[in-house]
């Protein structure tokens, strides 16, 4: 064999062993040094300070701060997490930098107005956060929309809600919902079917993909809790009639209050208890169900959502 | 124009490729392939804007770097290799010898800035799945790069006519960051009093405006650009060029090359 071509194979294999032997010691140093120390810092928090060091180049550096955004949202509900403390921070950097990023508005207001673990718990954040996506995209009817969302869902605050509504009804080419929404909030009207329409109105008009399955498990949640009302206000009555709790729905069609035995969205019946309680037969299927889950009941992490 | 600036414009262009520079281009197609693919699984909702942010972020600073590194070595490289000695013998004049010489240049960008933009649409293509009307906005962001190229390869050879090629890489580079803050320099040049108020706005005048011709983040939102607008940022850039040359052949013309 030449020198040349032993000193080329000595180099080759050195060069692969070297770049899989840094592979381990790097995956070494990252499980020493914990990913918790490196996730949770900021390392320039002024979204002023952020702009000027982007030499103008503004769009992509919110596109990256945007996907940061997300990650984080993302890897800390699904770890169940009760803390997201940087959530807001990058979320008003990103929209700082590009403040026509409505995707960032949009979202992410969603990601911090609910409850841990699906959100951040910070409904006022979300407001600030779309209030200033409003004021520098004052034609997209849907940031009018989430507001109102926010307003109604997270803080019962009917008057805002109807006032965000109302704002939104009024650009060009918003959804005709909207005017039927401030009306709705106006008057408190009926809570069940004011979150369906909600839901409907998010379902019929987006084009993403998760989105739509999230508002598909809504309706599909609040599907449910309707029928559960319903059942149970049935029950009450056979009881009120006979005497005694119904033992199925059998003797609810018995005894004429029911025409056939109803099934949850995903086809399976509903269980009738011993006390008169009706509960889904498969409550990990519905996610944000308030109503019709057994006792005790505690739902698993949060998961990908089922698509639509 | 004499015909021999063509010439040394094109030996420019020919260094230029021998020298592998176009080879950027294959870094550019693997960024853009990533990012058309990897985008859309690990983000939301911006697949598109990050193709046109990233794409023309990286034909703008891929294209300053060139102008810049290739721009300081365009006069020093010939007087180190001892070749100006030989062009300059012939019937050359020396601003013959520096317009060329920026004329290359500016080729060389232009055609990387060609083949980087077809790396753009086909990204374009790839996310959105069809050609939408405001991605012809798109052509006149890559138009005022390239104006910016301009600009700054005039930078870069002026300062190489005079200078060493680390400090004129230095000094380039400089400019060109400042002239990103040129708006901000004008903010500060409206706040000042007295004299501290007419040499900021001196300086704001004087550096090149980068920053007006970068309209990415606009038409990255579908947003156009008026028509009037790309006349008065092209005469600017030309000009703009124009002063920088003279400048470099000014001080070339004077140079003591013995």
């Amino acid at each position: 064999m030449k020198p040349s071509r032993q000193v080329t194979m000595v180099a080759t294999t050195l060069l692969m062993v070297c770049m899989l032997t840094s592979v381990w010691l790097l995956r070494q140093v990252d499980r020493m040094r914990g990913a918790a120390t490196l996730q949770e810092v900021l390392y320039i928090s002024s979204p002023a300070a952020l702009k000027r060091l982007s030499l103008g180049y503004n769009g992509l550096l919110a596109d990256i701060y945007w996907t940061r955004a997300v990650q984080y949202f993302g890897s800390k509900h699904f770890a169940g997490a009760q803390h997201y403390d940087l959530l807001a921070p990058l979320l008003e950097i990103t929209t700082a930098l590009d403040p026509r990023l409505t995707v960032a508005y949009e979202f992410g207001a969603n990601f911090l107005a609910p409850p841990p673990p699906n959100g951040a718990g910070m409904p006022e954040r979300a407001i600030q956060l779309t209030e200033f996506g409003i004021r520098n995209n004052p034609a997209e009817w849907r940031l009018y929309y989430d507001l109102g969302f926010i307003y109604y869902t997270e803080l019962k605050d009917y008057s805002h809600a109807a006032d965000a509504f109302a704002r939104g009804s009024q650009v060009p080419n918003a959804h005709p919902f909207l005017r039927v929404m401030a009306a709705q909030m106006a008057q408190h009207g009926g809570e069940l079917r004011m979150a369906q329409m909600m839901w409907s109105t998010t379902y019929q008009s987006t084009e993403d993909r998760n989105v739509r399955a999230n508002a598909a498990t809504h309706l599909r949640a609040l599907q449910v809790e309707q029928d559960v009302s319903n059942l149970e206000s049935l029950v009450a009555d056979y009881r009120a009639k006979t005497g005694r709790l119904p033992a199925s729905f059998t003797d609810l069609q018995s005894a004429g209050l029911l025409r056939e035995i109803p099934v949850d969205p995903f086809g399976h019946t509903y269980k009738l208890t011993a006390d008169g309680r009706v509960e889904v037969r498969t409550p990990d299927d519905f996610p944000f169900l308030t109503k019709g889950t057994p006792p005790g009941y505690v739902a698993p992490p949060p998961r990908f959502l089922p698509s639509d | 124009m004499s015909s021999r600036i063509p010439h040394i414009a094109s030996n420019t262009f020919r260094e230029a490729v021998r020298d592998r520079v176009l080879y950027n281009l294959i870094a550019f197609a693997v960024l853009m392939c990533g990012a058309s693919i990897l985008v859309g699984q690990i983000s939301i909702g911006i697949e598109r804007l990050v193709v046109i942010n990233l794409g023309l972020t990286a034909v703008s600073l891929f294209g300053v770097v060139i102008a810049i590194f290739i721009g300081i070595g365009l006069v020093s490289k010939e007087i180190e290799k001892r070749t100006l000695y030989t062009v300059l013998s012939r019937p050359v004049q020396r601003w013959e010898f520096i317009v060329g010489k920026f004329l290359g240049l500016a080729g060389t960008l232009v055609v990387n800035t060609f083949f980087m933009a077809i790396g753009v649409f086909l990204a374009l293509l790839y996310v959105s799945h069809r050609v939408q009307a405001a991605d012809g906005w798109v052509l006149v962001a890559l138009y005022f790069i390239v104006l910016q190229f301009l600009i700054i390869t005039a930078l870069a050879l002026f300062f190489s006519s005079f200078s060493s090629p680390l400090l004129s890489a230095v000094f380039a580079f400089s400019l060109f960051v400042i002239g990103s803050f040129a708006e901000d320099l004008r903010g500060f040049a409206a706040m000042a009093q007295g004299v501290a108020h007419w040499f900021a706005t001196g300086a704001a005048y004087l550096v090149p405006n980068f920053s007006s011709l970068n309209v990415i983040g606009s038409v990255a939102h579908g947003q156009g650009v008026a028509g009037a607008l790309i006349f008065s940022e092209t005469a600017y850039a030309i000009v703009y060029a124009a002063m920088a040359l003279c400048g470099a052949v000014l001080i070339f013309e004077r140079r003591n090359l013995k």
